[in-house]
Parts: C-alpha cells; sequence; structure tokens
C-alpha cells in the first residue's frame, strides 16, 4: 500500500520554491555574477589586482574600522540597551526613538553633518582639534560614522532579549549570596553574551558596507582614509571593470570568512541553550 | 521561634498587598501559605525573603529583625515559581553557586554539591545543562542549590505551580520526606489547598491581604475560623436560614434558633461527612432523591436534591455505598449530623451587624 506523506503545515512545496527562486534571483545569481567577471581574469592578474599597496591599504581600514566600530557599539549599545531596558526617566520614548535615528537618516547626510562637526572650524572640531583629536578626514573619522550607522543594530537585537530577561535570575542568586556585580558578570554577561555579538555581527556587517557617510569624512586620501568600497568606485570611474570586480571579490570573501567566524561564536557561546 | 511576623504590611503603591498580618513558624516546621491568586501570600514570602520591604511590621528569623538585612545576608534559601536556574551553567555550578560565593574549599564543595545530588536522586546529572532536564529534575536541582548553602530557613514560591499532575504528586511526597530528613524550616506558597493539606504541619490561609486562619490542616478543615475558609478548603455544604416560628429554616429544613429572634438571618455550614444517608426512607426524617455520584477513589461524593430542589453534598466511603446498594436515581433519607454557625446577624441597637462566630461543634440537626 502506497502512503501518501501528509505534512499538516500546508504549502511547503510552494513556500520553499517561491524562498528559493527568491534567494536565487537577489542573492546568488548576482554573487555569481561577480565571480565570474572576475574569473575572465588569470591568477596572476588578479592576484596582482588585488595586492596592490593601495588596495590593501584600503582591506585595512575598511576592516579594521568596522571592527572598531562594531567593539565601539557592542559596548556601549549594551549599555544604552540596558538603561532603556531597566529604568524609567523622562524622556525615555524620545532617546528609544533617537536610537533609531541612523536607520532612517541617509547616510550622505550624516557624513556631511559629521564632517561640519569635526573639521577643524566645526563645532566639536574647534574644541578636539587643538587637543590632537583630528575627528575628520583622518581614520578616526572613518571609525566615528561607522558607529554612528551601526548603533541601532547592537540596541535593536540586544532590547528583546533584555526585556525577556527572568528578574527571578537575579533574585535567585541574590538569595544565594551574590553581589550585584558578581551576578552581572557570572549570570547576566554570558546569558546575553550570544546577543551582543549577532549584534556585533550586524553592526560589524553594517559598517563594511558602508558608503555613503564614509565619503565625506574620509577626505578619500589614498593609503590613508581611502576604504575599499571607494576603491571601487575609483576603478569603475576609470573603466578598469576587472580591478573593480576583483576587489569586490576579496571584500566578499574576507566578509564571509569573518562572519562566519562571529556566527561559530555565537553558537560556542549558547553552547548552553541547545 | 525560626520565623516571626509582627503587624507586617505592604503596599504597592495605593494597593495594599499584606494588611496587618502577624504569625510566627517554629523550628523545623513545614508551614504552607495558602490562599486565592492575589492573597498576598507571595509577598509575605518575598518579605521574609528580603526580596521586598515591608511598608510597615518587623520580620525576625531566628529571634534577629531582618528588616534592614540586606537578601545577601539573610541566609535565606529561595525556590522560584519558573525554577531560575542559570541556564549557562550545569547542575553542579547551578548548586555549587551559593557555596562559591561562601568561600567554600573547593573539595568541601564537591562533597556537598554530591550529598545534595544524592539526596535528592539527581546523581549523574551534574555535568547538563538546565534545559537538557524535565520539569521535576530542574524543580529538585532549584531546591538543591536553595538548600546547599545550609540556609536557616527554606521559602518555597508555588514549588509546584509549573510540573504535571503526576509529577506534582511524587514531588509532594518527596518534600514531606526531605523535610523529615533535613528538619529545616520551610515555608511554601501554594493556591492548591489539597496540596497545603497534604503535605504541611501548619497552614496559614490569606485572602485579599488578610490573614484570615493559622492553624494544623485537621483545625483549618474542621474547625474554619470564617465562611471564606470554609469555602476556601474542603468541600463545605452552606445554608443561609431565616428565623421564622422560633426556629432557624431553609425551605424543609430547620435548625434551632441559636437566640435569634423573628426574622434574623444566619449562615451555617456543614462537611459532606456530616450528611448521613440510608436507603431506608424512615431512617432519617428527610427524604432526598440521590441525583449524582462522584467517583473520589476510595471515598464517593453524593449529590442529593431535596423535594424544594435544595441540594446537599455528602461523602461515604465505596464499602457503605455497596453495602446499601445506592444508585443514581434512588431515593434515600438523610439527616445532617453537626453543623457550625459561620455568620448570625445580630440586633445591636437599631442596627443590625452581623458577626462571626465559632461554636463547636452543635449537637444533632433537626
Amino acid at each position: 500500500m502506497l502512503e501518501k506523506k501528509y505534512n499538516p503545515l500546508p504549502g511547503f512545496g510552494l513556500t520553499m520554491g517561491y524562498t528559493i527562486f527568491y534567494l536565487s534571483a537577489l542573492v546568488l545569481i548576482p554573487i555569481a555574477a561577480l565571480f565570474f567577471k572576475t574569473f575572465e581574469l588569470s591568477w596572476p592578474e588578479f592576484w596582482k589586482l588585488v595586492t596592490e599597496e593601495r588596495a590593501v591599504a584600503a582591506y585595512k581600514l575598511t576592516f579594521g574600522a568596522a571592527g572598531i566600530a562594531a567593539v565601539i557599539n557592542a559596548v556601549m549599545g549594551t549599555l544604552l540597551a540596558w538603561v532603556l531596558v531597566r529604568y524609567d526617566f523622562p524622556g525615555k520614548r524620545f532617546i528609544d526613538a533617537l536610537v533609531d535615528f541612523p536607520f532612517a537618516l541617509p547616510t550622505a547626510v550624516a557624513g556631511l553633518t559629521l564632517a561640519n562637526l569635526f573639521a577643524a572650524n566645526g563645532w566639536l572640531g574647534k574644541l578636539l582639534v587643538p587637543m590632537g583629536i583630528k575627528g575628520a578626514f583622518t581614520p578616526v573619522a572613518v571609525v566615528i560614522a561607522l558607529t554612528f550607522v551601526g548603533l541601532p543594530f547592537a540596541v535593536r537585537t540586544l532590547q528583546p532579549v533584555l526585556q525577556n530577561l527572568e528578574r527571578e535570575l537575579e533574585e535567585a542568586a541574590a538569595t544565594l549570596g551574590s553581589s550585584r556585580l558578581r551576578t552581572f558578570c557570572t549570570i547576566l554577561m554570558p546569558t546575553l553574551f550570544p546577543t551582543i555579538v549577532t549584534g556585533f555581527a550586524l553592526a560589524f556587517a553594517r559598517a563594511v558596507g558602508e558608503y555613503g557617510s564614509i565619503v565625506f569624512v574620509s577626505g578619500n586620501i589614498p593609503f590613508k582614509t581611502e576604504i575599499a568600497p571607494y576603491l571601487i568606485v575609483i576603478r569603475l570611474e576609470q573603466y578598469d571593470y576587472h580591478g573593480a570586480t576583483a576587489i569586490a571579490a576579496v571584500l566578499m570573501i574576507i566578509s564571509f570568512i569573518i562572519l562566519a567566524c562571529i556566527n561559530w561564536l555565537e553558537v560556542w557561546s549558547s553552547r548552553f541553550n541547545h | 521561634m525560626s520565623i516571626e511576623i509582627r503587624n507586617v504590611s505592604k503596599k504597592f503603591g495605593e494597593v495594599a498587598a499584606v494588611n496587618n498580618v502577624s504569625f510566627s513558624v517554629k523550628d523545623g516546621e513545614l508551614v504552607a501559605l495558602l490562599g486565592p491568586s492575589g492573597g498576598g501570600k507571595t509577598t509575605v514570602l518575598r518579605m521574609i525573603g528580603g526580596l521586598e520591604v515591608p511598608t510597615d511590621g518587623d520580620i525576625f528569623i531566628r529571634g534577629q529583625r531582618v528588616n534592614d538585612i540586606k537578601v545577601q545576608k539573610r541566609n535565606i534559601g529561595f525556590v522560584f515559581q519558573n525554577y531560575a536556574l542559570f541556564k549557562n551553567m550545569t547542575v553542579f555550578k547551578n548548586i555549587a553557586f551559593g557555596l562559591k560565593i561562601k568561600k567554600w574549599k573547593r573539595a568541601d564543595i564537591d562533597a556537598r554539591v554530591a550529598e545534595l545530588l544524592k539526596l535528592l536522586d539527581l546523581q549523574g546529572l551534574e555535568k547538563r545543562y538546565p534545559h537538557q532536564l524535565s520539569g521535576g529534575q530542574r524543580q529538585r536541582i532549584a531546591i538543591a542549590r536553595a538548600l546547599a548553602p545550609k540556609p536557616d530557613v527554606l521559602l518555597l514560591d508555588e514549588p509546584f505551580g509549573a510540573v504535571d499532575a503526576k509529577i506534582r504528586q511524587e514531588l509532594r511526597q518527596w518534600l514531606v520526606h526531605l523535610h523529615h530528613d533535613l528538619k529545616v524550616t520551610t515555608l511554601f506558597v501554594t493556591h492548591d489547598q489539597e496540596e497545603a493539606m497534604e503535605v504541611s504541619d501548619r497552614i496559614v490561609i490569606f485572602s485579599k491581604g488578610n490573614l484570615e486562619q493559622i492553624g494544623t490542616p485537621r483545625e483549618i478543615y474542621e474547625q474554619p475560623a470564617n465562611e471564606f475558609v470554609a469555602r476556601f478548603v474542603g468541600v463545605m455544604n452552606i445554608l443561609e436560614l431565616t428565623v421564622r416560628n422560633g426556629l432557624a429554616r431553609i425551605n424543609e429544613l430547620e435548625f434551632p434558633a441559636h437566640g435569634l429572634t423573628e426574622g434574623q438571618k444566619m449562615r451555617i455550614g456543614f462537611r459532606p461527612y456530616a450528611v448521613q444517608v440510608s436507603p431506608d426512607l424512615t431512617a432519617y426524617r428527610h427524604q432526598a432523591v440521590l441525583r449524582h455520584t462522584y467517583f473520589l477513589g476510595i471515598m464517593l461524593r453524593l449529590e442529593l436534591v431535596l423535594p424544594s430542589g435544595l441540594i446537599l453534598r455528602s461523602r461515604i466511603s465505596k464499602e457503605d455505598y455497596a453495602r446499601m446498594g445506592l444508585a443514581d436515581g434512588q431515593k434515600v433519607s438523610v439527616q445532617i449530623r453537626t453543623y457550625r454557625i459561620l455568620s448570625k446577624e445580630e440586633q445591636l441597637g437599631d442596627e443590625v451587624a452581623t458577626t462571626y462566630e465559632t461554636f463547636p461543634s452543635l449537637g444533632e440537626g433537626i
């Protein structure tokens, strides 16, 4: 007797098929096209293009600044989420809304604003530049801009998890004699860490892809403040399509490896949940 | 006295959760705080534990006033309804948590954890994480963790609320045994009167923030202090009587007036076991129809309907039921053997006031 397999959740075939089609059209095919374009180069040509000094400096800046910005966001975002979830204070809703600002603001506007603020004659620049902190047209400017665009990712990822954290966990620790600091370090942090890593990964990915704000604040000085996406644009403007796609391919591979590592860290740190 | 609560009140904003409550718990006692939800029992437990600060009154543990002692220093074990196990720690680390804070030596910690795992029948689980355990196991680990640092008192908030009926039954037995072995003063909150009856030495009953009665399960069952307790604990027949022609009456039932005058009202209550039933229609004064028999294990509950439609509930053993050859739909005769007066209207000058008093069991009903 043949028994027809029956799945109580209907529509698997249809939804799965559509999902695969959608992902292919939107993600897989463009990525494949990028690599095919790159494969038109021979290995030595490719290697030469992607390892030239200017490109390497650009990778370093892109990933270095994105990494620093993501760390800052993970730490400060955690603090911000903590304050927003745990305490009631006047203006809480306003601050909560403010967190989303970088989501909504066109990044070019953010870049222009930051450049104006941190330039030697800007509001903040006036104070900071004499102290030796140059917030515009330096790598510091890149980090500031990337921190700005990544902030909502870190906060918004952590907020719901913090909200759902059982109050009883802290109470239980307290009844066992644990000080608040100890409870925070030994119970809250390990519980929240996987989510903080997720927020870090999102902020990092966002920062690696950022373009609009950086081109205004960094000054785009080759070898110094030129990010890799900007270099791609330069290559395209020079009609050097192969050079552009080669750098793009490298960016993609490095991003992929880093995100895979972060993903592994996330799984490892939440091993007690699965 | 292990725990003493003196005139304790707690307000959350304008809402009074606990009103001027006083009671004490002896060393080694197992006491249930019983009441409907919102009765204030959990708030009382949390105040003893130091998780809430009383608005008024004093709390003593082992003779020491603890109002100003922080929860960390009270040396209590607290078990939460949802276990609140540390998800990021293994069973071993969960149980050892309190010991590490007290700076026990490594070898002592190992020994104590092993001892508790054995006592709670959890051997072999020390390397598991909480999510890998069943509800009953999690509950026992929460208790082991609370007991590990040898607390002065063990406080449990609805300890068996989140497990299914079968496991709950096992855990109750097990709590009694554990308490028997350890003799640690234990207070637990429950809304399940059966659980309180079965497990505890004494029961404290709360309703709407007030302490209604404190006593042994037997005292509470047989001598409920008021109508609330009578209704809340066990099954109670409650009748409202009005005095007419010198007797307190409802439909065909008549009782002595107990000093009340014409037109005044009183409420009486009696347990199902006080309602006697006979298949011999001349045995007792009133006739009734056995409408339905409820099976309760070795006891059966009978729902009896009097000719006027008044319903009485009786309880007899399976053996008596079989001996008398009773069946649903059968005509029987009934009598109320004893009853208690729950409340009584009294004439105070021009006002009519209702007083609540407890009479000792009052002889034969009519």
